[in-house]
C-alpha cells in the first residue's frame, strides 16, 4: 500500500491509549532496558491497533511515537514495514487469504472466489456494511494445512470453497467458529492420524529415567509461558502465544498421546487473555 | 594495527578502518552509493563489493573492517561481475529519464553505469513508479529515481538533526519520504541535494536551468553569515546559477546553509547598476562624475567631525580599509563597522573572536551558550555542536532564548543575571565548566549589541577566567559573530577614533544635525529614519533600506563580483574570487572609493589589488595569513557593570532574510513563508 493511499483515508483527529492500555503499555516498556524504550514500538503499535478497530490511524502512530519519545517518522517506518498493521480501516472481520504457492496449489483460488462471490467484493476491499475486509496474504506459515485463511487472530485451515462460505456465514451470524483445521485434523498431523512413530520404542536401561518426561514438560512450560505473557495483556504477545503453542504442538505431534484440539485450547486461553 | 593487501599493495591502517577507506588511502577507487564519509554506514546498496580472499562471496567494503592479513581484490573478475549485477538490479526500477534529469552530468549512477552498466536491459517487466514528495520550496523530488541508498535519511537524522525523512513501506513498495506531507524543517536541507547520488532530490530553484558542463566554476567565500563557508559559484555566462559547498574541514566541512545556497537568486534582483542622485526628493540616474561631483560639493567645507561612515555586514576588508583611509583623509573620527550598535570592547582581539575555532568545538565537553541561537545565527556552527553531541558526553547549557537546537540542552536562565551567577561561581553550571576538560562558552553577537553589552562581555570574560576556559593550548571563550564583514572591520580598526562616535553616536548626531554627511558602505540594517537631515551617501549593491534613504547612490559589487577578503568569526581571513562582473556601471567597491578619494582631494595610495592587500597587511598582520587562524592573545576586556537587563534574545527573527541579498531573493521569500510565518504567526508579507 502506498503511503499516499494510507494518507488519503479519513483520519481521526486524535488518539490516546485507554487507561487499561496505557497501563499495559507501561508494563511492556518496563521490560526493556532504560534508554531502549523504542524497542517496545511493535507491541505498542499492536495495542494501539487493537484499540482502534484493527487499524492504525496516524494519530495512533503519533501517540506511540510520543509515548516512546521517538521521532514520528521512525514509527511510520515500522508501522508501514509490517503488513500486520493496517494503515486503512478494515471491516469487523479481517480475512487474510494466503495465496502463496503451497496454499495456491491446494486451492486457495477457490477460497478467493468463495469470498468474492459471497461478499460481493474483490480482494483488498471492504463490504459496504463494514463487516468484512478480504485481502490476499503471503505465506502465513501454516502451509502444512493448506489452504488456510487468517481471520482476526485465528487461523482456519484445511479449507475449501464451501467451507470458506460456511465460515463467512457463521461469522456473519455472529458466531466464532472454532479455529484450527476445519476437517478435524489434529494440529499438523496427517489427516488419517499418525503414520509414523506409532510405537514409542522401549527405553534403554542406561538412559536416565527422567529424560522422556523432560520434553513434554518443556512443551507445557512453553505453553504456560505463552499463557502467562498473554495475561500481561499485550496483543503482540498474543501472537507470541500462538508461536508458543505451535512449538508445544509440534513438540507433541509425534506422540500418540497427543490430545486433539490442544491448539484450540491454547487459543481459548489467548482469548481469555486478550479479553481480560 | 592491521596490515592488509589491497590489489597487491600492502597497507597498514588504524583498527576500525573499513576496507573501503583503506582503498581510498591507496587511491584505489571503489564505486559506492550509500557510503558517505560523514554519515553512518548503512551498507545497503552493495555497489562497493570487493573480492576478499578466503571469503565465500564478495564483501561490502564499506562495512567490512580491515583485519590482519586480509587480501582484497577490487578489480578481479568476481568483484567486477558482482558490481555489474548490483548495477543491473539498481537499474531495474530506475527510470531512463537522464535526458530530462537535472542530475545528468553529475550523477553517480550515470557515471557508474558507464563503468559497470550493461548496454541493454534484461528486465522485461514493468518498472515501478513512485509518487513524488513535496519537501518544500528548496528540494524538488522525482522519487521514481530513488535508489534507496538512505543517505538523505541519515543526513536528516544525523547531521541536520531533523529526523523527518524515512523509508516507509517494504520491499518493492518502499518509499523514501516524510510519509506525511511536510517540508524539511532544517536550515541545512539543501545539502540533501548534494548527498543524493542520483536525481531523486534536486534543487528546485535551479531546476532545468543548466547542464553541469555548461557551467563555469569559481571558488569563493560565503558572506551571508560569519562562518565564512567555502563555496563554489557556478555560472553560465555572467549569471550566477547556483552555489555549492567546497570542502573545508576547518570551517564548513562539506555542508552549507540553505541561505548560502539558495539566496543567490537575490543577486539578480533589485541591483544598483548605475549611480543615482536625489533630485527633488527622487533618486535620478546619474553618471559617475556627476555623483562624485555631488559628493564633493556637499562635503566642501564640512569639518571632519561632522562626517561619519558606517560599514555594513557584507563588506570586504578591502573596501573597509579604503573607506577607513578616506575618512582619515577627510579628518573624520566617526566610523564604525558594527551597524547593530554594539559597543563592546575591541581592545583585545580574543575578546571578539571564536577562539576555540569551529573545528575546536569537537573537543569540547561542556558548552555554555549565552544569548545565542546558533541554529539560525550560524547553522554550520550548530551542526558542529550537534556532531560533537552525537559522539556522546556533551553537556550544553543555555542562557537566553530556549529554542530547539537539534540537540538536548539544559536551560539555565533567560538573561544576564544567570550569567552573573555563573561568573561568580554561584551556579551549578560553573562547577560543570570547571570540571570539564575542554569547556566552551559561546557568546552571541546579539548579547553584545545590547546597551549592557560591555558588562555582558566582561561577565563572559569572568566566566572564562574563573571556570578555566582559558588554559594552555585551549581558549574556550567564543563570540559568535553574525556578519561576514564584522571581524574584518574590527581587525582593521574600522572603529571610532579618538573622540569619534560609534554607530549609536552617529545616528544620534545625524538626528540632531551634528553629523552632516553619513557614508553608508553597504549598511542596511540601521534605522535609516534616524539619519535626520544628514546627507547620505550609500555605496552598495542592492536597492535596500540604505539606498532608499540615500542622497547619492554609488553602485558597488556583490560578493560574487569582487575579489574580497573576509575574516570569519574565528578570525580566519579568506579570499573570495571574482566570479562575474557587477551589473551595468557598478564597480568593485575599493576602486570606487579610490576614485572618489581623488575627486575629494585626498587620493588613496593604492592602485591595484596587490597594493590594497598590502595595505591590509600593514593595517593588521593577520591579513597576511590567508585561510589560517592566528590564535589571539588573551587579555582583559569588557567593563563590569550592572547585569539586570532584560532577557537575551536572538537578533535573527527570520533566518531567511537577514541582508540585502537574501531579502531580494524570491527563494528566500518562499522559505520565509513556508518555515518562518507559521511559527511566528506572521504572514509572508511581513517577511
Ligand atoms: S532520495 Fe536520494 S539520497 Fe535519498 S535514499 Fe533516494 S537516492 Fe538515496
Ligand atoms: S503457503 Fe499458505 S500458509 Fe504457507
Ligand atoms: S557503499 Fe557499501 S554497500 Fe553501499
Amino acid at each position: 500500500m502506498s503511503s499516499a493511499a494510507a494518507i488519503a483515508v479519513e483520519q481521526p483527529e486524535s488518539f490516546a491509549f485507554s487507561p487499561e492500555n496505557r497501563a499495559r503499555a507501561e508494563r511492556i516498556v518496563a521490560k526493556y532496558p532504560p534508554g531502549r524504550q523504542a524497542s517496545a514500538v511493535l507491541p505498542l503499535l499492536d495495542l494501539a491497533q487493537r484499540q482502534s478497530d484493527n487499524w492504525l490511524p496516524r494519530a495512533a502512530m503519533d501517540h506511540v511515537a510520543e509515548f516512546l519519545s521517538m521521532p514520528r517518522i521512525r514509527v511510520y517506518e515500522v508501522a508501514t514495514f509490517y503488513t500486520m498493521f493496517n494503515k486503512t480501516p478494515v471491516g469487523k472481520h479481517f480475512v487474510q487469504i494466503c495465496t502463496t504457492t503451497p496454499c495456491w496449489l491446494r486451492g486457495s483460488a477457490d477460497l478467493v472466489h468463495a469470498c468474492e462471490r459471497k461478499l460481493g467484493i474483490s480482494m483488498g476491499e471492504t463490504t459496504p456494511d463494514n463487516q468484512f475486509t478480504v485481502i490476499e496474504a503471503e505465506c502465513l506459515g501454516a502451509c502444512v494445512n493448506a489452504p488456510m485463511v487468517q481471520i482476526g487472530d485465528h487461523y482456519y485451515e484445511d479449507l475449501d470453497g464451501p467451507g470458506m462460505e460456511a465460515l463467512l456465514d457463521a461469522l456473519a451470524r455472529g458466531e466464532v467458529p472454532a479455529p484450527g483445521s476445519q476437517i478435524g485434523r489434529s494440529t499438523s498431523c496427517s489427516v488419517k492420524g499418525p503414520t509414523t512413530l506409532l510405537h514409542v520404542p522401549k527405553r534403554q536401561a542406561s538412559e536416565p529415567e527422567a529424560a522422556p518426561a523432560a520434553e513434554p514438560d518443556l512443551a507445557t512450560a512453553a505453553a504456560d509461558d505463552a499463557a502467562a505473557t498473554v495475561d500481561a495483556g499485550a496483543g503482540v504477545e498474543t501472537a507470541g502465544a500462538d508461536i508458543g503453542t505451535e512449538t508445544a504442538d509440534s513438540g507433541e505431534s509425534g506422540s500418540p498421546k497427543t490430545k486433539p484440539r490442544s491448539r484450540a485450547r491454547a487459543k481459548s486461553k489467548t482469548d481469555a487473555g486478550t479479553a481480560d | 594495527m592491521p596490515k592488509l593487501t589491497i590489489d597487491g599493495m600492502p597497507i597498514e591502517v588504524e583498527p576500525g578502518t573499513s576496507v573501503l577507506q583503506a582503498c581510498e588511502m591507496l587511491g584505489v577507487e571503489v564505486p559506492r552509493f550509500c557510503y558517505h564519509d560523514r554519515l553512518s554506514v548503512a551498507a545497503n546498496c552493495r555497489m562497493c563489493l570487493v573480492e576478499m580472499e578466503k571469503a565465500p562471496k564478495p564483501v561490502a567494503s564499506c562495512a567490512m573492517p580491515c583485519s590482519e592479513g586480509m587480501v582484497i581484490k577490487t578489480n578481479s573478475p568476481l568483484a567486477r561481475n558482482a558490481r555489474r549485477g548490483v548495477m543491473e538490479f539498481l537499474l531495474i526500477n530506475h527510470p531512463l529519464d537522464c535526458p530530462i534529469c537535472d542530475q545528468g552530468g553529475e550523477c553517480d549512477l550515470q557515471d557508474q553505469a558507464m563503468a559497470y552498466g550493461f548496454d541493454r536491459g534484461r528486465y522485461g517487466e514493468t518498472k515501478r513508479a513512485v509518487k513524488d514528495k513535496e519537501l518544500g520550496p528548496l528540494i524538488k523530488t522525482v522519487m521514481t529515481r530513488c535508489i534507496h541508498c538512505t543517505r538523505c535519511i541519515r543526513f536528516a537524522e544525523e547531521i541536520a538533526g531533523v529526523p523527518e525523512l524515512g523509508a516507509t513501506g517494504r520491499g518493492e513498495h518502499m518509499e523514501v519520504g516524510t510519509y506525511i506531507e511536510q517540508a524539511i524543517t532544517s536550515e541545512l536541507s539543501g545539502n540533501l541535494v548534494d548527498v543524493c547520488p542520483v536525481g531523486a532530490l534536486t534543487s528546485k530553484p535551479y531546476a532545468f536551468s543548466a547542464r553541469p558542463w555548461e557551467l563555469r566554476k569559481a571558488e569563493s567565500i560565503d558572506v551571508l553569515d560569519a562562518v565564512g563557508s567555502n563555496i563554489r559559484i557556478d555560472l553560465r555566462g555572467g549569471e550566477v546559477l547556483r552555489v555549492l559547498p567546497r570542502l573545508n574541514d576547518d570551517v564548513n566541512e562539506e555542508w552549507i546553509s540553505d541561505k548560502t545556497r539558495y539566496a543567490c537568486d537575490g543577486l539578480k534582483r533589485q541591483r544598483l547598476d548605475r549611480p543615482f542622485i536625489r533630485r527633488d526628493g527622487k533618486l535620478k540616474p546619474a553618471s559617475w562624475n556627476e555623483a562624485f561631483a555631488a559628493i564633493a560639493a556637499r562635503l566642501k567645507g564640512v569639518p571632519g567631525e561632522r562626517i561619519a561612515a558606517l560599514a555594513g555586514d557584507l563588506c570586504d576588508a578591502e573596501a573597509m580599509v579604503a573607506l577607513k583611509d578616506l575618512m582619515a583623509g577627510l579628518g573624520s573620527p566617526n566610523l564604525d563597522c558594527r551597524q547593530d550598535g554594539a559597543a563592546f570592547d575591541t581592545s583585545c582581539r580574543a575578546g571578539y573572536l571564536f577562539n576555540s575555532t569551529i573545528a575546536g568545538i569537537e573537543k569540547a565537553d561542556v558548552i555554555l551558550l549565552v544569548g545565542t541561537d546558533p541554529r539560525h545565527e550560524a547553522p554550520l556552527v550548530n551542526a558542529r555542536i550537534r556532531k560533537r553531541y552525537r559522539r556522546g558526553g556533551l553537556q550544553v547549557g543555555v542562557i537566553g532564548p530556549g529554542v530547539d537546537l537539534t540537540y538536548p540542552t539544559t536551560y539555565l536562565g533567560a538573561g544576564p543575571p544567570t550569567l552573573q551567577e555563573i561568573a561568580e561561581g554561584r551556579h551549578d553550571f560553573a562547577a560543570k565548566l570547571k570540571a570539564a576538560k575542554h569547556p566552551l562558552l559561546i557568546l552571541g553577537a546579539g548579547a553584545l549589541a545590547r546597551p549592557d553589552g560591555l558588562a555582558v562581555q566582561a561577565a563572559a570574560r569572568l566566566v572564562a577566567e574563573s571556570c578555566g576556559l582559558i588554559r594552555d593550548g585551549w581558549n574556550g571563550y567564543n563570540v559568535l559573530q553574525l556578519a561576514a564583514a564584522r571581524v574584518g572591520g574590527l581587525d582593521l580598526g574600522f572603529l571610532p577614533g579618538t573622540d569619534g562616535r560609534g554607530t549609536r553616536g552617529i545616528l544620534d548626531g545625524a538626528g540632531k544635525g551634528e553629523i552632516e554627511v553619513v557614508f553608508l558602505l553597504g549598511a542596511d540594517e540601521i534605522d535609516a529614519s534616524r539619519l535626520g537631515q544628514a546627507f547620505v551617501i550609500y555605496q552598495g549593491h542592492h536597492g535596500d533600506r540604505g539606498a532608499h534613504r540615500a542622497d547619492v547612490v554609488l553602485p558597488g559589487a556583490a560578493y560574487t563580483e569582487k575579489n574580497g577578503t573576509y575574516v570569519n568569526t574565528e578570525g580566519r581571513p579568506q579570499q573570495g574570487r571574482r566570479a562575474n562582473f557587477p551589473p551595468g556601471e557598478a564597480r568593485e567597491d575599493w576602486t570606487i572609493l579610490r576614485a572618489l578619494s581623488e575627486v575629494l582631494g585626498c587620493k588613496l595610495p593604492y592602485d591595484s589589488l596587490a597594493q590594497i592587500r598590502q595595505r591590509l597587511v600593514d593595517a593588521n598582520p593577520v591579513f597576511a595569513h590567508t585561510d589560517a587562524v592566528i590564535a589571539a592573545a588573551w587579555g582583559s576586556f569588557g567593563q563590569p557593570g550592572s547585569l539586570d537587563g532584560p532577557p537575551f534574545k536572538s537578533p535573527i527573527e527570520n533566518f531567511y532574510m537577514t541582508d540585502p541579498i537574501s531579502r531580494a531573493s524570491v527563494t528566500m521569500a518562499q522559505c520565509a513563508e513556508a518555515f518562518v510565518s507559521p511559527a511566528t504567526g506572521k504572514t509572508g508579507t511581513h517577511g
